[in-house]
């Protein structure tokens, strides 16, 4: 990667300019609604510039500070999923006609996205879900048409909410890669990276600096400090194994007292993919389009099948939402599922925090333990004749 | 298709009405009759659909839906009171005279029983419609899967999913609102919380709902009992989560009186 | 990493929510609520293109009323009718009992893995015991095909049929022709009819029963209700056979079969991609686990 360099704030708007220009529809964070979202943003005065958010289990609140800087707050309830993923999205669609159904897949052409201001954490997301929607045998084409057009505009976090611990999932505060450029807000302009040749030829017409070794430690100092407000921490350690040796443990009882199996974690959470599609019909039942909405493993109809619901309870439903997110995943996609963002614990109405239940479980070994360990299979032992045809 | 109307304040039959057309439309087969009145006599139908507005709060209702229920291949209840004795149901917590009294200038001729209660208490029904009222697009897609012989694929999952799914902040945590729609089943499309107001609850408690968890949370600060209790006993008042809920947090009810 | 997502490691990026039409050409009623359906492919090329294995699954779409996820059972009539054995149960399965002959539907498919039929070959002549309990016959069928079609690869081959009533056992018609074929069939049910003549109790009595003189060599594949596929395996480890020969399918919701929606999870593994058909000893320990 190049040498950083440094650009005037108001340099930043000639970028988004520049993207609009050339057919992007640039996302950003804006304050709405109590609550700092990602929304459209046609030009600086859009950000929140000077506000704070603060943020505990169960409670977010966002308000105007005296200061002068536009990034300088953590993540709201919206993650970037949403426009990647959308929370609803015809797949498919029929008609009927004289010599019976008309199929068709919906390909639709979606803008060009530019998405400003993505934290490292969230830029982990977009890769857990890249692995998710893109590496598997079927591609999604929905993700896929979004997702490939989509340029990406990072910043470094230089605060922390106490909710955070993307220092204990390796994914942040610092943005590293994935990013086609990089920013890190200091009081007198913008550190930018870049990550991408696609990036370099974004920034060609800006008034570039080279950076000095003052703004070069200034951002250290403010990336570092990011790093030190972060106290939340859980202990990854052999994380898969404790959740899948612990399926029987008591204190899944415990959390299924609280939890209200109400899906807000799932919903916000910038990694979770479940969905179900449905039949969208009109009224005469010739036309109907199949409908994909985001769904999640805390619904009851989730696990339903004709000999019964798998996941009858909260307590089996909770459980399936931290092992997959911190253990089975794992095995599915070679990463963990959580990236460390907090949202699940800000947005859960009863406040519910995932480290804390993942502690208790490691701090209090589960002696009569009646399951097996249930042993990692090596992806090369499950390799399955795949390309057989008789 | 035959409508019976219970106890209830015609909301429904007005959500009804107003897609009445584009069912005669779909199905030139289908045949609306209405009994509107609580005396009108049922007609021996059969009837294919019986659509059932209303709970049961007097003794000639009891009787009037045994033989609807007599004359029908389907009976789906429609609506908060069918569903769980609506907001009526709120004499179940009160002393009957003291609402009589309330309500009609010569109570005498009133004749009630002591409860308001739900369709399904009755006899057995085939769907619960719920919502106060109940949801237009919800209602012709239960018909319609009637009439194709089809189980209705009404969810039963929180207002919450709806809520994040259309992209709603929060209210509940960002401005300490308090909102019941982690425990209430969707049907409204979240419509409050869009507007900065808890859910009330219309369309009932959802599949498996854990307002005990809920309650405490709201009781530890943010609400007292008697603006939450209230809140359960809205219009669906009557339905067993919302109501043992509501019972146990209930100041009045430990000592042994009534709200 | 790159900003832009390596798409080259996608091994298939084509439609996944493609669908054919197809029409259900015959209907064949096997037992109380279950009827085997042929589905013709409306278009040729379609029915070029198809190729499954067996064990894999379709999605057999009724506009309006959704999908299921069904079995393939075999094919006829040149590659131009799909077999499916459906029990009626719900919304999607109602649907198509009352469609019929005629009815025009989707199905998207072949989805998952397969029996592993490749571990024959005229070397080992592996013997076979195939182990159904009820309806769990249907991906068995076009296994039970494949064996009889590739008779010398294999050594014996065993079909151990467990269903509730005589009424309930499925492609009774073709019992006769498959043991003529080389198949050994046995059936017991739990509830026998006056005139019954077979065994009578569970399937996994069967296979207590039988001789097995290779059990290192022997394969055991089983479909049907999970508790019953955990006794057949019980049943195989007791008679000496190795874990890993012991195959079964699993079952859970699917909405999208393409590994994406999230709902077939069994723990750590995907049914409709990592499966249906499992080798025994990489799902015991998750089958064990209550609500998982
Ligand atoms: C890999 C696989 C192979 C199968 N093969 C066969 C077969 O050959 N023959 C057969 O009769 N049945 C088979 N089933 C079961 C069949 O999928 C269900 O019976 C069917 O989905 C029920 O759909 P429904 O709409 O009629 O039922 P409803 O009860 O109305 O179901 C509603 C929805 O729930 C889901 N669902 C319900 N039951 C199941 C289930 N058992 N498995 C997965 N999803 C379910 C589906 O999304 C369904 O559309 C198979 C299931 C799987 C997973
Ligand atoms: S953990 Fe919290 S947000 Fe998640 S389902 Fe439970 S109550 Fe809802
Ligand atoms: S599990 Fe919670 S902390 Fe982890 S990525 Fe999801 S929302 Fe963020
Ligand atoms: S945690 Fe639940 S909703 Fe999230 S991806 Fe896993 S199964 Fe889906
Ligand atoms: S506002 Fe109410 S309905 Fe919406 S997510 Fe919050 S608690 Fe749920
Ligand atoms: S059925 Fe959707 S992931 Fe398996």
């Amino acid at each position: 990667m190049e040498e950083p360099c440094l650009i005037e704030k108001s340099e930043l708007n000639r970028l988004i300019e520049r993207l609009i220009r050339e057919g992007f529809l640039v996302l950003g964070p804006r304050v709405e609604d109590s609550a700092i979202l990602y929304c459209e943003i046609q030009s600086m005065r859009d950000l929140p510039r000077g506000y704070r958010d603060t943020q505990e289990p169960g409670k977010y609140r966002v308000a105007e500070s005296n200061g002068e800087n536009y990034f300088e707050f953590n993540l709201g309830p919206h993650s970037w999923k949403q426009f990647l993923f959308p929370p609803k999205q015809s797949v498919s669609s029929c008609k009927k006609t004289d010599n019976g159904w008309e199929f068709t897949t919906n390909v639709d052409s979606p803008p060009k996205f530019a998405f400003l201001g993505v934290r490292a954490c969230e830029l982990a997301a977009i890769e857990v879900q890249d692995r998710v929607f893109l590496e598997g045998p079927f591609v999604d084409p929905v993700y896929q048409a979004r997702r490939e057009s989509t340029f990406i505009i990072a910043v470094n976090c230089t605060v922390a909410a106490s909710t955070c611990f993307c220092t204990s999932m390796g994914t942040g505060p610092k943005c590293k890669s994935a990013f086609d450029l990089a920013l890190t807000e200091l009081d007198d302009g913008f550190v930018v990276e870049v990550g991408t040749t696609r990036g370099r030829s974004m920034i060609s017409d800006l008034n570039i600096r080279k950076i000095d070794r003052e703004h070069a430690s200034d951002s250290q100092l403010l990336q570092q400090r990011a790093c030190d407000q972060i106290t939340k921490r859980m202990d990854t350690s052999g994380i898969r194994n404790l959740l899948l040796e612990n399926l029987d443990h008591p204190h899944w009882d415990d959390v299924a007292k609280r939890c209200l199996s109400c899906t807000n974690c799932t919903m916000v959470c910038p990694t979770c993919f479940c969905s179900s599609v449905t039949e969208v019909s009109n009224l005469s039942g010739d036309q109907i389009e199949r409908e994909r909405q985001w769904d999640s493993c805390f619904n009851v109809d989730f696990s339903y099948t004709a000999s019964g619901t798998v996941r009858d309870d909260v307590r089996s439903r909770y459980r399936q939402w931290l092992t997959h997110k911190l253990a089975s995943w794992h095995d599915q996609f070679d990463s963990s599922g959580c990236v460390g963002c907090g949202r699940c614990i800000t947005w859960c109405p009863v406040g519910i925090d995932l480290t804390a239940e993942v502690a208790a479980i490691r701090n209090t070994p589960f002696s009569n333990r009646t399951l097996p360990v249930i042993q990692p299979v090596s992806k090369a032992a499950c390799a399955f004749p795949k390309d057989f045809k008789p | 298709m035959g409508v019976f109307k219970f106890a209830s304040c015609d909301g429904c039959q007005l959500q009804l009405l107003s897609c009445e057309d584009e069912l005669l439309s779909i199905a030139d087969a289908i045949d609306i009759v209405h009994f509107l009145e609580a005396s009108s006599h049922v007609e021996p139908g059969p009837y294919d659909i019986a659509l059932v507005e209303g709970s049961i709060t007097t003794n000639v209702d009891r009787n009037r839906i045994l033989e609807v229920r007599k004359h029908s291949k389907y009976l789906v209840t429609i609506g908060a009171c069918a569903t769980a004795g609506g907001i009526q149901a709120l004499k179940n917590w009160g002393d009957r005279s003291d609402y009589l009294r309330a309500v009609y200038a010569r109570p005498e001729y009133i004749e009630t029983l002591s409860t308001s209660t739900a369709i399904a208490d009755h006899v057995k029904v085939d769907f619960e419609l719920r919502g106060c009222p109940i949801n237009r697009l919800q209602l012709i897609d239960v018909i319609l899967s009637l009439l194709a012989d089809r189980a209705p694929r009404t969810p039963r999952h929180s207002v919450c999913l709806d809520c994040k799914r259309r992209g709603t902040v929060c209210i509940a945590v960002a401005q300490d609102a308090v909102c019941l729609g982690p425990i209430t089943q969707a049907g409204c499309g979240a419509i409050c919380p869009a507007y900065q107001r808890g859910c009330y609850g219309c369309f009932g408690p959802a599949a498996q709902p854990n307002c005990d968890s809920l309650a405490d949370w709201y009781l530890a600060g943010r609400a007292t009992p008697v603006e939450l209790v209230p809140l359960l006993r809205n219009f669906n008042a009557n339905a067993p989560a919302f109501r043992e809920c509501g019972d146990r947090i209930d100041p009045f009810l430990d000592s042994g009186g009534t709200t | 990493m790159n900003a832009k997502p390596d798409l080259t490691k996608a091994r298939r990026s084509s439609e996944p929510w493609h669908t054919f039409p197809v029409t259900i050409r015959r209907v064949c009623a096997e037992a109380p609520n279950v009827m085997t359906y042929d589905f013709e492919f409306d278009n040729h090329s379609d029915a070029q293109q198809y190729a499954f294995s067996p064990g894999q699954f379709n999605m057999l779409y009724v506009p309006g009323a959704g999908e299921a996820a069904i079995s393939i059972a075999g094919r006829t009539n040149e590659g131009r009718f799909l077999k499916h054995t459906i029990r009626t149960v719900g919304v999607v399965t109602q649907a198509i009992a009352k469609g019929g002959v005629g009815m025009s539907l989707g199905l998207r498919g072949p989805f998952g893995t397969s029996w592993p039929v490749d571990f024959f070959s005229h070397q080992l002549k592996r013997d076979v015991i195939v182990v159904a309990g009820g309806i769990g016959l249907a991906p068995l069928r076009s296994l039970v095909l494949f064996l009889i079609q590739h008779r010398e690869k294999v050594g014996s081959v065993r079909l151990l049929i467990g269903a509730r009533s005589p009424e309930d056992v499925v492609y009774e018609s073709e019992l006769h022709e498959w043991s003529e074929n080389g198949v050994e069939i046995h059936v017991t049910v739990d509830r026998p009819s006056l005139n019954w003549r077979g065994q009578v109790g569970v399937v996994t009595l069967l296979l207590g029963r039988i001789a097995i003189p290779r059990p290192q060599s022997t394969l055991v594949m089983t479909c049907g209700p999970e508790v019953m596929m955990r006794y057949v395996a019980k049943s195989a480890m007791d008679r000496k056979i190795p874990t890993e020969n012991v195959w079964l399918t699993l079952e859970r919701n699917m909405n999208c079969a393409i590994g994406l929606c999230g709902h077939c999870q069994l723990g750590p593994k995907f049914i409709c991609k990592d499966g249906p058909v499992f080798r025994y000893d990489y799902v015991r320990d998750l089958l064990r686990v209550q609500h998982f």
